[in-house]
């Protein structure tokens, strides 16, 4: 029962939590700051400037 | 699905007649609810269902007779956006009409109080004019940008069939259902989530019918990247469903009744609620028009995202730290101090994200500043950034508590609210609708461009006077509450700080009326551009997709 209880259960959501999250966020920033994907970037940043007003899917 | 229903030309399409019965069974349920029911104000809500119902069962007859619920997957699915551009316009004005009312009734009361009519009082009224702005205008807004930029960025046609229109005309529904409420006094005093149970059901339903055709779009993508405004539209889509049900979990007191009670007590309502209430903030009217920010700001500047990699960055930072603000709003409750101060400092920390997103929104002008000159439509996404930067800066200030101390419960607060509503929110809201109009109806251009200047400079000068005005009246009144006589009594009684308001009221309500009639105009400037001869290099005929007939 002590395995369940309200400090336990808490603890493994504060402090993995915390790790969890970290690990997460720095994953996505060195994701964003890897310098292989500096020319996907730029092209995506132009995504929507592609002519696209019109109605028909575009290949 | 839809392949089926190119090949079959002549029968309606599965997910058509799944909700064809879905209105018939919701019809026949309706009617029960209202033949057994007691309460006379559920009993009104059971009929307003049963005529949505019936409505619906009656244009989807129609429309399958007539062969209108073909999904061609070479278009994209424009009418629904269309439907959705005259509903947020319609609703922009019916919410802020409101609003001018019950500012007018804070600074006449005696000309502007029926009480005859206790359905016009100002408690009735003040959700009808929170919910409609935030819910209604800014709602639709946001269904049908993310619905134009989800389809433009992915390179697919909207997902689920007729669905989309289910999402359309169920979210009027609940609109519909929630406003009526508010008016008969049906509420369950949470703000921001006044309705009650049975219309969060239903909103439950259509949220997260949302969510598949926004996920089933991004699923059936062509473009192997996932653009970052759909990162926005998806978190802001995806973390209103969970609020929306977790804050709203309540136990009717019979099924066929309008009342509920919270399963949440005392101070974990408190929090729940203000989890809720600051997400919706932070969720519904940053995140969501933040999706709608990078896709219309680079689009209308014909400059590319400044920084692709701040956006990234800017994506998660403000959705890592913005769920733990919510505490700030219950600074010297019964909450315990330490969830205050983790409220605050998440505040605090939310400086970084918001001043990000803002520094990327308008470096993107880099190269293209002189269109701030020339094209007051960039001019209003550009001022709605500001306006976005200026309310992210003061929000972390007022979450601090010594100067919560000052400004909570004033007139403060609702200047911080609406320099952020009606600047950052409507601004890149009428940007977008202007963006969109020319494009959803096949036209060269907005009627006439001295309109736009016209709605630009009314709304923008309301907006200072209004903000302006709340920041006098808010610290004045904060400093007459904590006013102390040498005895140690409280120097002012509360009529008087209210008393002392009124010239601060009267420059609000004229605020809120020039906005309200840069609105007005703005909507005869799009009437009048639908109105306009179309330019020919497009057939009209394939651009009308499925039910447009019901929408219009």
């Amino acid at each position: 029962m002590s395995g369940l209880s309200y400090e336990a259960v808490a603890r493994f959501a504060q402090q993995g939590g915390t790790v969890y999250f970290a690990i997460l966020f720095f994953a996505v920033v060195i994701y964003a700051l890897w310098p292989r994907h500096t020319e996907t970037f730029k092209r995506l940043a132009a995504l929507p400037l592609e002519d696209n007003e019109d109605n028909h899917v575009q290949p | 699905m839809t392949q089926l229903s190119v090949q079959h030309d002549e029968g309606a399409p599965f997910d058509v007649v799944l909700l064809y019965i879905f209105t018939g069974v919701g019809a026949f349920a309706a009617l029960l609810a209202a033949a057994f029911t007691e309460d006379p104000l559920f009993r009104f809500h059971s009929y307003l269902f049963l005529v949505a119902f019936v409505l619906a069962a009656g244009v989807m007859t129609a429309g399958i007779g007539y062969g209108k619920f073909r999904s061609d997957p070479t278009r994209y699915s424009d009418g629904v956006i269309r439907a959705g551009v005259i509903a947020t316009m319609f609703w922009g004005v019916v919410a802020m009409l409101v609003g001018v009312v019950i500012a007018a009734q804070l600074t006449w009361p005696t000309i502007f109080y029926f009480p005859e009519a206790g359905w016009l009082n100002f408690g009735r009224l003040r959700p009808l004019h929170t919910s409609g702005v935030i819910f209604a205008f800014g709602g639709n807004a946001l269904i049908a940008t993310s619905f134009w930029v989800v389809q433009r960025t992915c390179r697919a046609r909207l997902g689920g069939g007729v669905a989309p229109w289910f999402v359309f005309w169920g979210y009027q529904l609940f609109i519909v259902l929630a406003a009526t409420g508010y008016l008969a006094g049906i509420t369950q005093s949470k703000e921001y989530a006044e309705p009650e149970w049975y219309v969060d059901l239903w909103l439950a339903v259509v949220w997260v019918a949302y969510l598949l055709v926004f996920l089933g779009t991004i699923w059936k993508r062509k473009e192997p990247h996932i653009y970052v405004a759909n990162w926005f539209y998806l978190a802001f889509i995806i973390t209103v469903a969970i609020l929306h049900i977790v804050n709203n979990l309540s136990l009717p007191v019979d099924l066929l009744h309008h009342r509920s009670y919270s399963v949440y007590a005392g101070v974990q309502d408190a929090l729940v609620q203000w989890w809720y209430g600051h997400n919706a903030v932070g969720f519904f009217l940053t995140a969501g028009f933040l999706g709608m920010m990078y896709y219309f700001v680079p689009k209308r500047a014909e400059r590319p995202v400044y920084s692709y990699r701040l956006s990234i960055v800017h994506f998660w930072s403000l959705i890592f730290i913005y769920i733990w603000a919510g505490p700030h709003h219950l600074h010297y409750t019964a909450l315990p101090q330490w969830t205050q101060t983790l409220g605050a400092t998440f505040s605090i920390m939310l400086w970084m994200p918001s001043w990000g997103g803002m520094i990327n929104g308008l470096m993107t002008l880099s190269g293209a500043w002189d269109k701030l000159r020339t094209d007051p439509v960039i001019r209003m996404m550009v001022v709605a950034l500001a306006f976005y930067g200026m309310s992210t800066f003061e929000g972390p200030l007022m979450s601090l508590r010594e100067v919560n101390a000052l400004s909570h419960y004033t007139d403060w607060t609702i200047g911080h609210v609406h320099s952020g509503a009606l600047g950052w929110v409507g601004f890149i809201s009428f940007g977008a609708v202007y963006c969109m109009v020319p494009w959803l109806w096949k036209k060269d251009r907005i009627y006439s461009n001295t309109l736009i200047e016209w709605h630009f400079w009314i709304a923008t000068t309301g907006i200072l006077l209004y903000i302006a005005a709340m920041w006098v009246s808010g610290i004045m009144e904060g400093l007459m509450w904590r006013e102390y006589t040498p005895q140690g009594f409280l120097a002012n009684s509360f009529v008087e700080t209210v008393a002392a308001k009124h010239i601060e009221n009267i420059i609000r309500t004229v605020g809120g009326l020039m906005y309200l009639s840069g609105t007005v105009i703005m909507s005869y400037n799009l009437w009048r551009t639908v109105r306009m001869p179309g330019h020919e290099a497009l057939p009209q005929g394939a651009a009308s997709l499925p039910a447009l007939a019901a929408a219009q």
